[in-house]
């Protein structure tokens, strides 16, 4: 995993509240094998009109937003579905940090495991994030995970929270995997207590 | 933590902490694996490339049931990217061990209802899945949860997760439910109470008097939605008909370890006292057949209601996404929903696919002809219950009254395989999802009960399941 310390882009706006997984990604480009590729159906169906020509009102169709790295959403974002294909989607399009009032919970799992930043702020600071979003070129936020601060285009700081773990993981991009397999002897120790307070378990 | 009262959900959770990390992170133990074709692949993958096992396949089970045409499948799969999907789960299962239902076993079916159906899902047990309507199983009084790929390569290789703790929440649900109301209308009103962020960051318990009295198919529906309603789990505490319902499955536990199964699941339930973090009261008389009308599953309203007026609304920025919602769905504020035509009718899913659902269905059915110009399919949730559906006469009713009879899989639930909807096509669907293109690009989804799109189907727009007495 790529690992994110920090980070300066364009910021898109996406004012849009409960946005899911669904729209992020629909489910007929979920029958790749692969992690990437994703982002060119990213949005597809709100980014692409029916002829598959660009809909032109659509944000990450407009300049400078199609080199978005930081998307502004609303509250709700990433609900329904547990397809990682979401975050792989947004990665391979290019964002790394989404900010919102709130996400879904599946979907902000799913970010951390991809080098992606989900930041959660009040209603009324995503609404200041929001207003600078939308000034187009100088829409351009910076995020210092170390720190835990976004920086407005004004210079202002806003402080974010983040597990200490996740954190952790994100700015050094380590594999939990394989931080997990270094607790084998714990893992063991569980299997052999369950073995025997509940052997019905390891009977399928 | 001993002494003091506990939910059903802090049980289960206590009893699989691995480890527990400074920040509160704890390392939770998997009891049961369920795998498909859609979200697995790039897992064995990874576990393959970085030379790992799965650590438990006994503990591991795989299905394809997202891509599965519904059709005759004898010969394969035909359309080739849900081949490949298909063909490389199976190559998947076959390296790495792991026990599978092949798409030509009459054990093979949606994952989330084979896993109750074989007795796979038990109560006590920690439960994930690559897909958010895992959920379903807490209906037994597991903690059952849906969970990403990358999620999925970590319990293969480790048979553990890295999870912080949710809330509890309560949902009760008292009183009883009138004629016609079902525990489709049950969630669906939830889901329209709590709104789809409502769930967020924590595990509901269903109870009250109207969960106690649903029979285990209707629990598994409202407990499959829980994540309609922003909850990655949703459980029922388990009683004597959970027991009855898991006593002689393929994988349930017998004999001397079915007594000391029984013994802890008795166990379980909640503790009086124990702390909720949030409590919901809804009474069961309030509540009446449902239909959602919007592009989120809590716009919902009464097959009485009508649609709502933008106008009405003070947000711009919610005027807004309601004008979308109505201009998407091909709707105008105040039309009555009883007046709406539908096209197809879809009975079927993880969430109303299970014997309980194709009979009501056909209750509504028997005797009476589909309308005209509506294509109305039924897809029965595993291989098992077609079966059975077929033993109980119930294909012969609904073939009868019009209803096309498939095989088992997801469909058009989510329209990975060819069961689709047109663009503009308007559907009465048993499924949980009514997101934009759901049912494939254009379409239009309203979510009922089984009986509720029998009813629609019938009638040839929604209807007012009542009417039928």
């Amino acid at each position: 995993m790529q690992p994110f310390t920090q980070l300066t882009g364009i910021a898109a706006p996406l004012p849009l509240a409960n946005v899911d997984t669904d729209k992020i990604i629909p489910a007929r480009f979920l029958k790749t094998i692969k992690r990437t590729g994703l982002g060119k159906n990213l949005f597809d169906a709100i980014r692409f009109r029916a002829d598959g020509s660009e809909n032109p009102d659509f944000v990450l169709n407009q300049e400078p937003y199609r080199r978005a790295e930081i998307l502004i959403a609303g509250p709700n974002f990433g609900c329904g579905s547990s397809r990682e294909h979401a975050p792989w989607a947004l990665l391979d399009f290019g964002i790394r940090c989404v900010i919102a009032p709130d996400f879904a919970d599946i979907f902000h799992n799913n970010c951390f495991k991809n080098g992606i930043l989900p930041i959660r702020l009040p209603q009324e600071v995503c609404e200041l994030l929001m207003e600078d979003a939308r000034l187009g070129p100088n829409s351009r936020i910076s995020i210092d995970l170390e720190r835990q601060v976004v920086v407005r285009p004004n210079g202002e700081e806003i402080g974010f929270e983040v597990d200490p773990f996740r954190k952790h993981c994100l700015l050094h991009g380590l594999d939990d995997i394989g931080l997990t397999m270094e607790k084998q002897g714990a893992i063991e120790a569980y299997e052999t207590r369950s073995r025997s307070a509940q052997p019905w378990l390891s009977a399928g | 933590m001993t002494g003091q009262p506990r939910t059903l959900f802090d049980k289960i959770w206590d009893s699989h902490v691995v480890e527990r990390l400074p920040d509160g992170t704890c390392l939770l133990y998997i009891d049961r694996h369920l795998t498909h074709e859609v979200t697995s692949p790039q897992a064995f993958e990874g576990l393959r490339n970085a030379g790992r096992k799965v650590r438990r396949p006994d503990l591991t089970f795989a299905v394809a049931d997202h891509n599965v045409p519904t059709s005759d499948r004898s010969q394969g799969i035909e359309e080739p990217e849900s081949r490949l999907q298909v063909e490389t789960l199976e190559r998947n299962v076959a390296d790495f061990g792991v026990p599978y239902f092949a798409i030509t076993d009459v054990r093979q079916g949606i994952v989330h209802i084979i896993g109750p159906e074989q007795g796979l899902s038990l109560p006590g047990m920690t439960i994930v899945c690559g897909d958010s309507h895992t959920s379903t199983h807490g209906a037994l009084g597991a903690l059952a949860f849906g969970i990403g790929t990358s999620e999925v390569e970590h319990v293969l290789a480790t048979q553990t997760l890295l999870q912080k703790p949710a809330r509890n929440m309560k949902i009760e649900v008292s009183g009883t439910l009138g004629l016609g109301v079902t525990a489709k209308d049950v969630i669906l009103k939830i889901i329209g109470v709590i709104g789809t962020g409502g769930g967020t960051g924590h595990v509901i318990e269903y109870a009250g008097e109207v969960i106690r009295d649903l029979d285990m198919a209707g629990r598994m529906t409202v407990c499959n939605m829980s994540i309609e309603a922003g909850a990655r789990a949703g459980m029922i505490a388990p009683d004597d008909k959970t027991f009855a319902y898991i006593s002689g499955r393929p994988y349930a536990p017998t004999g001397e370890a079915w007594e000391r199964a029984l013994a802890w699941w008795k166990s379980l339930p909640s503790d009086a006292g124990a702390h909720y973090d949030k409590v919901v009261e809804i009474r069961g008389e309030e509540i009446a057949p449902m239909v959602t009308w919007g592009t989120s599953p809590e716009d919902v309203i009464t097959i009485e209601g009508t649609i709502p007026d933008p106008a009405a609304e003070p947000d711009e920025g919610k005027r807004a996404q309601l004008l979308r919602k109505l201009e998407y769905m091909g709707l105008a504020a105040g039309q009555k929903v009883s007046d709406l035509k539908v096209d197809v009718v879809f009975v079927g899913s993880c969430t109303n696919g299970r014997i309980e659902d194709l009979r009501a269905a056909a209750a509504i059915a028997k005797g009476r002809k589909v309308a005209a110009g509506v294509r109305a399919m039924v897809v029965p949730g595993s291989g098992l219950v077609k079966k059975q559906a077929e033993q109980e006469g119930l294909d012969r009713i609904l073939r009868e009254a019009g209803f096309e009879w498939r095989e088992a899989g997801c469909s058009m639930c989510l329209g990975m395989n060819p069961d689709q909807l047109k663009p503009g096509q308007r559907s009465a669907s048993t499924s949980n999802r009514n997101f934009e293109g759901r049912q494939g690009p254009g379409g239009r989804t309203h979510l009922v009960s089984p009986a509720m799109a029998a009813a629609a189907a019938i009638r040839g727009h929604l209807a007012d399941v009542r009417e039928f007495g």
